[in-house]
């Protein structure tokens, strides 16, 4: 079998991940910071040292500016409602995945004005154009890091310095890029950072979060949730302490030790080595594909502005056919269709028959791009 | 006999990052279930020797270190 839908969710897992699951299940059952007993301390350890090491990961100073979640959605979903009010404007691209576009539309029914800025059909952005949108009411723009449809990187700086300087916020969505691409949130200019485990960044599915940078005051936003936190138990109102403020009901222990093993895992591999070797299986998808003159490939086909996600037609078939033969009779599992972003397939040019996307993962080897690669050939040849 | 301060916190996070920075500067400490005394609070206090207690609390302030309150330990409280 060749695993081929990393973008959705990375498979398989370094055993590292699962043993760290079992072990904390096994031996530090506790509820974190509910009790003072011993598994309850050794399971807050846990929590808390993952949440440093994505502190670091993404480069903010403060561990406590770690906000859990469930995932990606759960993490756009608190920055978007907690932040914006009736009258804001927000900014967002045409690239985005429904994480970011239904939570707006939802948001836009209650009074925030919502613009979505037109990217190009190969998916690429002019932060100019951004520029051009910003207004005295904007208070935040919201994107991808990149496309999960193309891989089209969006220029995340760029837009940083336009956004900062209309006094508005930044919140990017690095989904599919945490992992493979080397991040830093000042640097980049990022203030609010949604990011999920279960892909690149090794981490079983169910745990997520949000990462506030240092500067921004918590005071703007509002819990997504409220309830439980362990702390101020005399108090009926929600806490303001970071992270408590953010993560009401018992933590997914299982879900964070898995994502710290994936960090750990990471840093000793190496994301630049791993950024390399994905440039290497994505310039070989990209070739090997062109090669066939029915085959339409999307984005840019520019490793330097792109991650190793590849979405392509064939002339006269249905995506979901390719998608299932190649699956029954090859063993090589991709994913079709409009993979959650209407509006991407949309900016491309492929909406509503969608796109046969291939996205390889850490694991994946050049014998399995050069089989899948023939594998391709034949099902549309025949 | 050692006598024992208490560091109480609002978050279970708070504690630990204190534990850190505390065992980082040598000082020997030790998680323990929030005394009822001093809070009605869930979860864990840190422990330590009442003799630091001036070198604790002056290195807490100056390292901007957020705590809520530092309590002497009485060994039988009634």
């Amino acid at each position: 079998m060749i695993y081929l839908d990393q973008a959705a969710t990375s498979w398989p897992k370094p055993p590292e991940v699962l043993k760290a699951m079992t072990d904390v299940l096994e031996n530090a059952g506790g509820n974190p910071g509910r009790s003072g007993h011993r598994l309850s301390i050794a399971a807050a350890r846990i929590i808390y040292d993952t949440r440093e090491e994505i502190s670091r990961f993404f480069g903010v100073s403060d561990p406590l500016r770690v906000i859990f979640t469930g995932n990606a959605t759960h993490a756009i979903n608190l920055a978007l409602k907690g932040i914006l009010k009736p009258g804001d404007h927000v900014i967002t691209s045409s690239m985005e995945h429904n994480a970011v576009m239904r939570p707006l539309r939802n948001l836009e029914k209650r009074g925030i004005r919502l613009s979505i800025v037109q990217c190009a059909s190969n998916g690429t952005l002019d932060a100019k154009d951004i520029g051009g949108m910003v207004a005295s009411d904007t208070r935040l723009v919201v994107m991808a890091h990149a496309s999960n449809v193309v891989g089209t990187l969006l220029p995340v700086a760029e837009v940083a310095a336009i956004v900062h300087q209309a006094g508005a916020l930044l919140l990017v969505d690095v989904a599919q890029t945490a992992g493979i691409i080397p991040m830093d949130m000042t640097a980049m200019g990022i203030d609010l950072l949604a990011f999920t485990g279960h892909k690149e960044l090794q981490g079983p599915p169910g745990i997520g979060g949000l990462v506030i940078a240092d500067h921004i005051d918590i005071a703007q936003i509002d819990p997504l949730i409220c309830g439980g936190t362990g702390s101020r138990s005399e108090s009926e109102e929600q806490p303001d302490d970071l992270p408590d403020k953010f993560e009401s009901g018992t933590a997914n222990l299982a879900g964070i030790a898995g994502l710290g093993a994936g960090l750990r895992w990471l840093k000793d591999r190496g994301i630049e080595e791993i950024c390399a070797h994905l440039k290497t299986l994505s310039r070989m998808l990209i070739d090997g594909l062109s090669a066939f003159p029915e085959v339409k490939i999307y984005g840019t086909l520019d490793l330097a502005r792109s991650i190793a996600v590849v979405s392509f037609t064939v002339a006269g078939r249905h995506v979901s056919e390719i998608g299932f033969r190649l699956d029954e009779e090859y063993g090589v599992l991709s994913r079709v269709g409009l993979h959650c972003a209407p509006a991407a397939h949309k900016t491309i040019g492929s909406f509503p028959e969608g796109t046969v996307r291939l996205a390889p993962g850490v694991f994946t080897t050049t014998d399995d791009i050069r089989l899948a690669i023939r594998a391709i050939g034949r099902v549309i040849r025949s | 006999m050692t006598l024992h301060g208490v560091i109480l916190f609002h978050t279970t996070s708070s504690v630990l990052r204190a534990e850190k920075r505390l065992i980082k500067e040598g000082f020997a400490t030790r998680l323990v279930p929030t005394p009822r005394q001093f809070s009605s609070d869930c979860g864990i206090a840190l422990r330590f020797d009442w003799n630091d207690h001036e070198r604790i609390t002056s290195m807490l302030g100056e390292e901007k270190v957020e705590f809520d309150a530092i309590h002497f330990l009485d060994a039988n409280p009634v």
